[in-house]
Order: C-alpha cells, then sequence, then structure tokens
C-alpha cells in the first residue's frame, strides 16, 4: 500500500505541475497581427465535416501565451526573417532563360495576393491537384530553365511562406469539388485510416481529442491555415508535409514522401477541414 | 561564414533630441551550441555568434556578450537614447571571423 | 499492488536527479556568477527579471531584464551544460538599462539574473521556469 500511494502522489504532483501552467486549450483571445491584421481563428465547420466538428479552431488557439505572442508582431516573428530571404530570391534571375519570379510576376503583394487560401488546386493543363511546391517547381524547371527544388528544402519553404504571407487573413477556401472531388476523398480516406504500430488515424488525435492533453502539450484540431509554420522547437520554418511526415512517424508507420500523391492528397483535404479560418503564414507554435 | 546570413532591424526613422527609441533585431543564426552530437555520435562543434554591439555615431548604445544558450536566430530588443540625427550601426562578430554589419539612419527634428 | 517496473525506473532516475545533478550544475553556475562578481556579495532589489512561468519549448524561452542605472546585467541558466547565457553592458546612448532575448534552457531549472550597479555593487533576481515536454515529436 505504501508503495501504491507513493506512486499515485508522484504521478498526482506531476499532473498538477504540468496541467497548471500549460496553455489553456482554445482561448478567447483575438489573434491581430501588426496590431492592424484581425486574423480568424475560430470558425464554423464547414458542411462537408457533416458534423464531425462543431467548430474549427487555429492552432493559435492551443498555444501559451508566450508563443501566441510572439504571432502577434512581424518583427518578433522569427518566420519573417525567411520571408526576406525569399523576397530577394523572388527578384533574382535563376536558370536557363534568365528569368526570375518577378520577371513573370512582377510584385508578390499583387500577383500572390489570395493564392494560398485556394491551394491545393486544380491544374487543368496537368490535370492534376497541384500544391503550391508543385506549381513552384512547374515554374522553375518549365518557365526559368531552372533545377527543382527539394519538396521540403529551406529556400521552397521559405519561398512557400513569402507567397503565402500574401494571402494573410483571407479566408482558407480550397474547392473540393468538380474534377478535384476524386483527389479529396482519397485524402479523406488517408485521413481516418489508422497508422502504424500505434494504429492511430489522424482523426484519433486531432478530431477525437483535440484540446487534450498529449503528454504536456495541447493536441490541436491539425489545422494547416498557419503553413509553414516556425517552430520554437526547430527553430525554422516547417512545410506542412514535413509535419504530415512527422505525424505519420509518431504512430510508427513508414511515412509517405513529401510532394508524394497521397501526402497532396491528404494535404488537400485537411486545408478543406479549414476552409473558413484565415490563412496565418508565416505563423508560429511550439 | 555560417550560410546566408541575414539581419532584420526595426529602428524609427524619426526621433526627437533625446527621445528614448525601442531597438529590435534579429539575425538569421543557427548558433550551434556544440553541446549536440551528430547521427554518427560526433560532437558537432560550436559556432555560434559571440558578441553583438549596437552604437550611435560611434557611442556605443550596447554591448552584448552571447553564450552557446542563445536561441537560433539571435533576437534582442533594447533601447537608444537619440542625442542627434545621425546612424545607428548594427555588428554580430561570429566565432568563425565573419562579422555581419547593417546602419539605420535616425533623423532628429 | 506493487510499484511498476516502469515507476521504479522513473522513481529512482527522479531521485538520482533531484541528488545528484543540481548540486553539480550549481556548483558550475557559482562559479560563472562569481566570475561576473568578482565574489562580491549580491544585494536584492532594482533588477526586474521577466521569464515565463511555464515554457512551452526549452529552445525559445523569452526573457527580459531591467535594472534602471545597471552598467551591466548578466543571466545564468543554473540547469544548463554551460550556465553563462549572456552579458548586456550598457553604453552611454542606452535609453535604458533594459534588455530582452530569448533563451536555450536545457530543462526545469532556476534562471538567475545578476545586475552591476553604477557604484560597483551587485543585484540578484532568480527565477524558476518549467520546461515542459512537447506532445509529439514531430
Amino acid at each position: 500500500m505504501m508503495t501504491t500511494s507513493l506512486k499515485t502522489m508522484i504521478c498526482t504532483a506531476a499532473m498538477l505541475t504540468l496541467g497548471a501552467g500549460a496553455a489553456a486549450a482554445q482561448t478567447d483571445e483575438k489573434l491581430v497581427v501588426n496590431g492592424e491584421t484581425e486574423i480568424t481563428t475560430q470558425a464554423p465547420a464547414p458542411a462537408h465535416l457533416d458534423g464531425a466538428l462543431d467548430t474549427i479552431y487555429s492552432g493559435w488557439e492551443f498555444r501559451s501565451p508566450a508563443t501566441r505572442e510572439v504571432q502577434m508582431d512581424d518583427f518578433d516573428n522569427p518566420g519573417m526573417i525567411f520571408v526576406d530571404q525569399a523576397r530577394q530570391v523572388w527578384n533574382t534571375a535563376d536558370g536557363s532563360e534568365g528569368k526570375s519570379c518577378a520577371s513573370c510576376h512582377d510584385d508578390p503583394a499583387q500577383s500572390m495576393k489570395g493564392v494560398r487560401a485556394v491551394y491545393p488546386k486544380w491544374n487543368e493543363d496537368a490535370q492534376e491537384v497541384r500544391t503550391l511546391e508543385m506549381q513552384i517547381n512547374d515554374c522553375r524547371t518549365n518557365r526559368m530553365g531552372a533545377e527543382a527544388w527539394g519538396y521540403t528544402d529551406k529556400g521552397m519553404t521559405s519561398m512557400v511562406a513569402l507567397i503565402s504571407l500574401q494571402s494573410r487573413g483571407m479566408p482558407v477556401n480550397v474547392a473540393i469539388d468538380g474534377p478535384a472531388q476524386s483527389t479529396w476523398e482519397k485524402g479523406k480516406e488517408l485521413y481516418y485510416t489508422r497508422t502504424g504500430q500505434l494504429e492511430l488515424s489522424c482523426a484519433n488525435c486531432h478530431e477525437d481529442h483535440y484540446g487534450d492533453m498529449i503528454r504536456a502539450d495541447h493536441l490541436s484540431q491539425g489545422q494547416i491555415n498557419g503553413f509553414p509554420v516556425y517552430r520554437l522547437k526547430n527553430a525554422k520554418l516547417n512545410a506542412v508535409h514535413s509535419r504530415f511526415k512527422g505525424c505519420v512517424r509518431d504512430t510508427r508507420a513508414e511515412t509517405y514522401k513529401p510532394g508524394s500523391p497521397e501526402f497532396v492528397a491528404l494535404e488537400l483535404y485537411v486545408a478543406s477541414r479549414g476552409n473558413g479560418l484565415d490563412v496565418e503564414a508565416p505563423s508560429v507554435r511550439n | 561564414m555560417a550560410e546566408g546570413v541575414r539581419a532584420r532591424v526595426k529602428v524609427p526613422g524619426n526621433a526627437t533630441a533625446g527621445e528614448s527609441v525601442v531597438i529590435k533585431t534579429l539575425i538569421s543564426h543557427p548558433m550551434e551550441s556544440g553541446q549536440r552530437k551528430d547521427s554518427d555520435g560526433n560532437i558537432i562543434p560550436r559556432s555560434i555568434i559571440h558578441r553583438f554591439v549596437c552604437d550611435f555615431n560611434g557611442q556605443n548604445v550596447i554591448d552584448v556578450k552571447m553564450e552557446p544558450a542563445i536561441s537560433t536566430n539571435p533576437y534582442f530588443e533594447f533601447e537608444a537614447t537619440i542625442p542627434e540625427s545621425g546612424d545607428m550601426h548594427f555588428t554580430w562578430y561570429d566565432d568563425d571571423g565573419s562579422v555581419y554589419e547593417k546602419t539605420e539612419t535616425v533623423t532628429v527634428g | 499492488m506493487e510499484l511498476t517496473r516502469r515507476g521504479a525506473i522513473a522513481l529512482g532516475a527522479g531521485v538520482a536527479a533531484t541528488l545528484v545533478l543540481p548540486i553539480r550544475a550549481m556548483a558550475s553556475a557559482d562559479a560563472a556568477i562569481a566570475e561576473f562578481t568578482g565574489g562580491a556579495e549580491m544585494g536584492e532589489g532594482g533588477l526586474e527579471f521577466i521569464t515565463p512561468e511555464i515554457a512551452e519549448n526549452g529552445n525559445t524561452v523569452p526573457i527580459e531584464v531591467r535594472a534602471p542605472g545597471a552598467t551591466a546585467i548578466a543571466v545564468f541558466a543554473t540547469g544548463n551544460p554551460t550556465p553563462k547565457v549572456a552579458t548586456f553592458n550598457f553604453g552611454p546612448l542606452a535609453g535604458a538599462q533594459r534588455a530582452s532575448t530569448r533563451i536555450r534552457l536545457a530543462g526545469t531549472q532556476d534562471v538567475v539574473a545578476v545586475a552591476k550597479m553604477a557604484d560597483g555593487s551587485f543585484v540578484r533576481a532568480s527565477n524558476n521556469v518549467k520546461v515542459t515536454i512537447g506532445g509529439c515529436g514531430g
């Protein structure tokens, strides 16, 4: 009996310690960036979720006050330094055609406004759903005569952040019907499929248990409206597919590759679960 | 030199004489602590920015001695007194001998 | 009921950690602080040291020091393998003797700030920061 009560005591103490200061799941605080850009971090769930969730929440809502605050000022947000780097690359010619991004797309503030909000998106010419990364590499190889970037390379993720920033504060609104529907359905199937030795699907954590503790952390809904995200953990911008890979690996499964058709389909489906939340990129998480 | 180091500084363009203004700086740098091991178990050698200095018109505002416990992409916020118009000069010193510099002009008037 | 093996290991590790590690780390932190103060006595007050009670990730912990009239403020992480964090030396054009930065903490520990005042005296402030373990390795 002594040992049992000792163990219980230790466990309780540990839980109290961790529970006491951990971020409260879902906050009433509003996300306003630079004191001017209001970001919608809670919205009614899109109809296609069919009651699986009532309200959708940005991952920002689940973080501690200190982490939330870093995203509220573009100078405090270290992700912006990589946006700066991408802005330089945007204006620098690369490849055999002597073109830069700016040669065709001019100022990203105009040409890329709203783009992130509707990606991944059906590409009629290619007859496939494309992510921003795929579209960037299409430009690089076919228009610029430059080498494709690695799917989750630093330069690629920084460029995605620069493009995504131009949609900040606009609601995510990816199309899931028409020609994109079959890809979306494939993504939905992956979302609900248990993988790995732990036999966990995306839904087991992010639909069934968001807001609950996983060790000393609050599970989010796994929304991707904030990607690319600067993580305090690894102090760099992280791509959506890197996060997917990390999650699937944590179920102790062999993961799909970033840029694979499976992850492209999953990205479309997960993005659609956030239809109605505003684009936040580059967001800040732990 | 650490690859593609880039600095951002936030300095108000205008001030009144004698005003104290808030300065923010951020520089991209891995700040390799010398405590980590690579996949083969070898220590990754320390490579950090070990000093940061801010001067205004040649007079010192702040001089920071930095250790490996400073986070990746070092960030500083502090205050500077602006006695007259002039240049605010920022310098970061890398372990590998590289020096990164940035200058911003502040106008009093 | 018996204590499970895992529980016993955790308990054993916990006891070892509380008994051994902090003492060793504290000794090297004390040495680092003495290097800054020259072994002088440290008072209290006049030094504000702002740290989060809980850090979501030990890699990036925001801190702020503030000591009107100080010439320098040094910060020490007593539980880090090397306790020195930073020394802020304030020049004649410092608008205030204050600075913020982001630091690495190897785990839950006391962080200490020591300010050197203009008259050569020293004051000290100490805060405990709990560093939580994230949910997923992702």
